[in-house]
């Protein structure tokens, strides 16, 4: 008799457990902008950053995010919240980021990631535009001689991390210069830091920026320096699921606006001043002139929301890669204008 | 038809209506996951295949037992990382097993140094998590050994680095002749102890089963070598300057730091369960046994071979199998310190090139049951073997 009701039980408890999943599920995509709906409801951004990447997105000791990349998340929650700290930040593993935003637990990737044909087309992503150029490099000890990736002996050791692009790069780098190396790749970059701070491997590679970002973790920064030639494109650029255009195009439009508020002058303490500005496109820009917003359902203040809040690019990258000394030279991300290859559609 | 067979009051219907029912919510919770998991890809465009398995992988591995490079296929970086994590595992289960043995039967000692020591070790090893003894071993012990012109060096012919262990290189020529003639020895001292076992029972002689077993083992592989044409010798690790200030070894073979760390951390951990396990078997046997074994004029080793270890066995093996279970998973913390194992290689890697997550988390999952199934398997064989032949 026991035994039959602890069965009883078991299919109650099951079935229980059924109606319960039939009423948590519902597939995604059936309208068209749910992401939207579904952040104005939750009242915050749900956005992926890095494990903690000076520059690009980095946790304070208090648990505030800062970062050109943690800006892309902080514009997205200004232009559809109207407040840029309504963002929870999710800090992901280089080979946790994808599953993470596909399966919904994120809705933005801002987390220094390489555009590619294959991660665009292939695993249900779409990357809306470029936040920072960048290519892969090579750190190595300043006493060790080596000026050059010329200098490579069949032998090294390379340390980087896994999951990434770089991985493929190094590979195709070290065959086309027929050398044999052992690459050591670990799942965190900070394990990736104490390896090669512990000799482990004689050379560090990942994007310059981010050997730029974690040279100031090693023991004796100033004993390191990072080699020349960059061995590979590496665009790197905020990522949503495929499928919501609507939500595709506000994170592609809060980038565009923070560059093209650059490149028309307008910053943080002076957009709300520009409202009567002669020229056209400033006007469009702090939402007096034209419907802008309304094209993906939001008002007409969404891109001052951004300048005011978050900054123009500029902005953004003198307070966070900058000033911090990690590159104070902006290089190919300078705007267009300048000499760089930033480069945006116009907003109209 | 009997109406009384389909009554509800029928105890044998009764009890199957909730295990059918309890069969279907089980069926149902599965499709409704399929359907939602296939519904959300197809909306998300991402298709679902294996197909990418023959694709090729176009990333390295450091440390490999096949060869591989990155023009190999996913498939093939597969394979690389299950041997990594079956090598680890074997080696980890090995040394688990022999530290196990000797501090369990440390902890019984009458000298109280030992006995103490043996305790602590266990006390310390089993209540430290093992992600952070895999992390001391890798970052804080490993870190302590000198670069590769300042290496521990064995007799010119192994040197200990940061970098790994370099051994040498084992050049064999016909090397299929001499695994032939290993097989042959075996098979002989298999056949020998069989021979041996019959005259022991049928005649009463005793032969002298080891030494014979050990000279076979040891004769014919040496035949091979002075009559069958097989030699052996070796690449020594040479160092080499890599720039300036950087060294490494070539020629040689090197087991990567990584192996070294991860094997260290899961037998050392590993072994504090089995010694528990060792004493609880030994402790098991009736002080009784042991007594009415002398008296039948047994003497210690014949008592220890005969009486009290197969008995011990007996309650030593079940828990001991659990912990070569957990052993093989634990391997998966290894991609925390870069040692390329199954979790590692295919888990993140070719997840993360590839895309397809529930393709390779499917395909994962799967290998570890088979892996631990397979253990299971061969220590329940080994179990029935020990067990009580009752006649």
């Amino acid at each position: 008799m026991i035994r039959s009701i602890k069965t009883w039980i078991l299919v109650g408890f099951a079935s229980l457990l059924l109606v319960a999943c039939g009423q948590g599920g519902g597939g995604a995509g059936s309208k068209k902008s749910k992401t939207l709906d579904n952040t104005k409801k939750a009242g915050f951004v749900k956005c992926g950053v890095s494990q903690g990447l000076p520059g690009f997105s980095n946790a304070d000791a208090s648990g505030n995010w800062s970062g050109i990349d943690v800006d892309v998340c902080r514009a997205v929650a200004a232009a559809v919240l109207g407040d840029a700290d309504k963002v929870k930040y999710t800090p992901l593993s280089a080979a946790e980021r994808f599953t993470a935003l596909t399966s919904g637990e994120i809705d933005v990737l801002a987390r220094n990631t390489t555009w590619t044909l294959s991660r665009d087309a292939d695993i249900g992503l779409t990357f809306v535009g470029v936040n920072f150029y960048d290519g892969q490099g090579f750190m190595v000890r300043k006493n060790s001689g080596i000026n050059s990736v010329n200098d490579f002996k069949d032998g090294i050791s390379a340390c980087t991390n896994t999951g990434t692009t770089t991985e493929l790069n190094m590979r195709d780098f070290f065959n086309s210069k027929n050398i044999k190396y052992e690459p050591i790749a670990f799942e965190k970059a900070d394990e990736v830091v104490q390896a090669y701070d512990a000799g482990r491997c004689d050379t560090y590679t990942t994007d310059k920026s981010g050997l730029a970002a974690q040279r100031t973790k090693l023991s004796a920064p100033d004993d390191h320096k990072v080699l020349p030639e960059t061995i590979s494109k590496e665009p790197l650029g905020p990522v949503v699921r495929q499928g919501d255009s609507v939500w595709e195009d506000i994170v592609r439009w809060s980038l565009n606006t923070m560059i093209e508020a650059e490149e028309y002058g307008v910053n943080s303490s002076n957009a709300s001043s520009l409202k009567d500005s002669d020229n056209p496109a400033i006007k469009r820009l702090v939402g007096a002139e034209g419907e802008l917003g309304a094209a993906f359902g939001l008002d007409n203040d969404w891109s001052l929301r951004i300048i005011e809040q978050v900054g123009n690019y500029g902005e953004s990258y003198k307070k966070h890669i900058a000033d911090t000394g990690i590159l104070p030279n902006r290089g190919p991300n300078e705007l267009w204008t300048k000499g760089g290859i930033l480069y945006v559609p116009p907003a109209r | 038809m009997n109406l009384k067979k389909l009554n509800i009051e029928n105890k044998k219907i009764r009890d199957l209506i909730p295990q059918a029912l309890t069969v279907l919510a089980l069926l149902s919770i599965i499709f409704y996951f399929a359907t939602n998991a296939q519904i959300n890809m197809g909306n998300r465009g991402i298709s679902f295949g294996f197909g990418f398995l023959s694709q090729e992988a176009s990333f390295d591995i450091a440390f490999s037992l096949i060869e591989f490079d990155g023009s190999y296929s996913y498939g093939r970086a597969f394979l690389v990382g299950l041997l990594n994590t079956i090598l680890v595992s074997i080696i980890g289960i090995f040394l688990a097993t022999i530290l196990g043995v000797i501090v369990g039967v440390a902890r019984l000692s009458n000298n109280y140094l030992i006995a103490k020591t043996a305790e602590w070790y266990v006390e310390i090893f089993r209540n430290i998590p093992l992600i952070l003894q895999i992390f001391f071993w890798y970052f804080a012990a490993l870190r302590a050994l000198p670069s590769p012109e300042n290496a521990i060096n064995f007799y010119d012919v192994s040197f200990l680095t940061i970098k790994g262990w370099y051994i040498p290189k084992f050049v064999w020529i016909n090397f299929d002749i001499f695994c032939y003639s290993l097989l042959f020895a075996f098979i002989s001292v298999y056949f020998l102890n069989r021979y041996a076992k019959k005259q022991r029972e049928e005649l009463g002689k005793i032969l002298p089963t080891f030494t014979l077993s050990l000279g076979i083992l040891i004769l014919i592989p040496l035949l091979s070598f002075l009559l069958l044409g097989v030699s052996l010798s070796f690449n020594y690790p040479e160092l080499k300057q890599l720039s300036e200030t950087s060294y490494t070894y070539e020629k040689g073979v090197s087991i990567i730091p990584e192996l070294i760390a991860l094997a260290l951390a899961l037998s050392m951990y590993t072994a504090t369960f089995i010694a528990e396990n060792v004493r609880a078997g030994v402790m098991g046997v009736g002080k009784g046994q042991k007594e009415a074994a002398a008296s039948i004029g047994l003497n210690k080793n014949q008592i220890l071979k005969l009486v009290v270890m197969p008995q011990a066995l007996r309650i030593i093996i079940p828990p001991t199998t659990n912990q070569y279970l957990n052993l093989t998973k634990n391997s998966s913390l290894a991609a925390a310190i870069a040692y390329p194992d199954m979790v590692l290689v295919f888990a993140k890697t070719a997840l993360m090139q590839t895309g397809r997550a529930i393709e390779i988390i499917s395909i994962t999952m799967l290998t570890y049951l088979s892996l631990s199934i397979s253990i299971s398997i061969f220590m329940n064989w080994y179990n029935k073997k020990m067990a009580i032949k009752e006649k």
